[in-house]
């Protein structure tokens, strides 16, 4: 998956001589990954997808690879909004609940 | 070779601000400033600016334009008053926080409604809390040296915090007198390039104006308190080291005038301290032992000096042309703090709010009244003086 890497290096700032200046901070920092509040996560139906690229172009988040054949999801980012299933014109993905599936 | 001219004071500070350099001067046209960005205008009109003119479609994006450039590394100057002044407030939070040492001009002016165009200090000091250090000027000459000491102060590495110089609508903004113009190589010796490691850059990119949560914001908040503490110190060294390049200087972040001996003072902020000077020279003249405390700055507020007063005089009145409803004049309230503990007697006196005239006399009442507090008299602590009615 083509995507920024969490970086496991970061330290934070650990005393007023390291607190970032104002508000400036380096760049390509990925502390944590963010998707604590999902609650529902997308699954695709690879059989009826044409890569129609809509929830692409529509996930808000950035969170659709199509770096592989198969359209694929970040989940370290994903939060579960369902856009990409509202606008699917082959209404091939369902949102499953977080634990159940293949999650 | 500096020069004389006969300047109002917006023209002034326009100089002021041409002297110093910036990169960027973006604004938005509101009496009583107009005529300084027109200044403005017109020396890149004249070709030989040396900056960029941004015309902008409101005060929002004139702070918002002026922290860009600030951004960029650029010298970044903008200018409003009053409804202006307000209508940039959440900018004014952007460029403190994030550390961008801007510098403006506030043309103190009344808040509406009712719609007002004429001078009192309502705006700036209802800006208290926007991160920005303050200064209040008395006269012209005082608004084209502290627009170049202001970006001297501001881009210090300790304080690195934007500067709004003050100066009272009408009074200040539209009235002329002879200022001397410093030379532009005298400038340049004492306020040199803006250099920063907070901007942007290709070769050390940055995250600009980045989300800080809980974690670590509290933390950011003591660094901006500890940069004010700073400049309590670099403003009074900035004010000195200008003197030794033009010979003028303003005591800093305060001035005390005649008050030696003085049994009451007044204590005042911007153009009403030159009346009050000439008021205290005549009295003085007549016998009467009187003084003035001249705040020059009222971010970072000078508490230590206030709270070394203790006993000194035998009361203080503070002129305010401002009030915070439902408490007191708001300059009032910081000295007042500041002198807790101290059983000198106060006055605050609430004059000049939208542009009423505050007259020698008015000022003569103010002193009279002090002695009287003095002299045992039981008085309102915080009086309307020079009204239509009793």
């Amino acid at each position: 998956m083509d995507k920024p890497k969490v970086n496991h290096d970061y330290k934070p700032p650990t005393s007023y001589d390291e607190m970032f200046f104002g508000a400036s901070n380096g760049v390509g920092i990925l502390p944590t990954v963010n998707s604590g509040f999902r609650t529902f996560h997308p699954e695709f139906d690879h059989e009826k997808c044409i890569k129609c690229m809509f929830c692409w172009i529509f996930c808000p988040e950035g969170c659709i690879d199509k770096t592989e054949e198969k359209l694929a999801v970040d989940m370290d980012y994903c939060k579960g909004c369902g856009i990409c299933a509202h606008e699917c014109p082959r209404k091939c993905i369902s949102m499953v609940k977080d634990g159940e599936h293949d999650e | 070779m500096s020069e004389k001219a006969f300047l109002s004071g917006n023209e002034a500070a326009a100089h002021g601000v041409r002297l110093s350099r910036p990169h960027v001067v973006s604004a938005y046209p509101i009496t009583p400033q107009t005529t300084l960005v027109e200044k403005l205008a017109e020396f890149v009109a004249e070709g030989n600016a040396g900056f960029r003119y941004m015309m902008v479609e409101s005060e929002h994006s004139a702070m918002a334009s002026a922290l860009g450039a600030s951004m960029m590394g650029a010298r970044a100057f903008t200018a409003s008053s009053s409804q202006g002044l307000l209508y940039m407030c959440e900018m004014l939070s952007y460029v403190s926080g994030a550390r961008h040492p801007v510098v403006m001009v506030d043309a103190n002016r009344s808040t509406a409604t009712p719609w007002n165009i004429y001078g009192d200090q309502r705006d700036a000091l209802s800006m208290r809390d926007a991160g920005w250090i303050m200064l209040f000027v008395e006269s012209g000459q005082e608004a084209l040296d502290t627009v170049i000491q202001a970006y001297k102060i501001a881009e210090d590495p300790k304080v690195m915090t934007p500067v709004m110089v003050n100066l009272d609508g009408f009074t200040l903004t539209h009235t002329y007198d002879m200022v001397e113009i410093p030379a532009q190589d005298t400038v340049d010796k004492f306020l040199p390039p803006f250099t920063t490691a907070n901007k942007m850059s290709l070769e050390d990119p940055k995250t600009l104006c980045q989300t800080v949560g809980p974690d670590f914001h509290a933390e950011g908040r003591y660094l901006q308190q500890e940069a004010f503490g700073f400049a309590k110190v670099i403003i009074d060294e900035v004010d000195r080291e200008y003197e030794t390049f033009t010979g003028r200087s303003y005591g800093g972040m305060i001035e005390e005038y005649r008050c030696e001996d003085a049994r009451v003072v007044l204590v005042a902020m911007g153009s009403v301290v030159g009346t009050t000077r000439i008021v205290v020279d005549q009295l003085r003249e007549q016998g009467e032992k009187v003084g003035l405390i001249k705040i020059r700055s009222f971010r970072p507020f000078p508490k230590e000096y206030f709270k070394q007063l203790q006993k000194k005089f035998d009361a203080m009145g503070v002129i305010d042309r401002s009030i915070s409803f439902g408490f007191e004049g708001t300059v009032f309230s910081e000295v007042k703090s500041s002198m807790y503990g101290s059983d000198t007697k106060l006055s605050n006196y609430i004059v000049g709010l939208g542009g009423r005239d505050i007259p020698k006399s008015l000022i003569e009442e103010m002193f009279h009244k002090l002695f009287e507090l003095a002299g045992g008299k039981d008085d309102e602590e915080v009086q309307f003086l020079g009204m239509r009615w009793k």
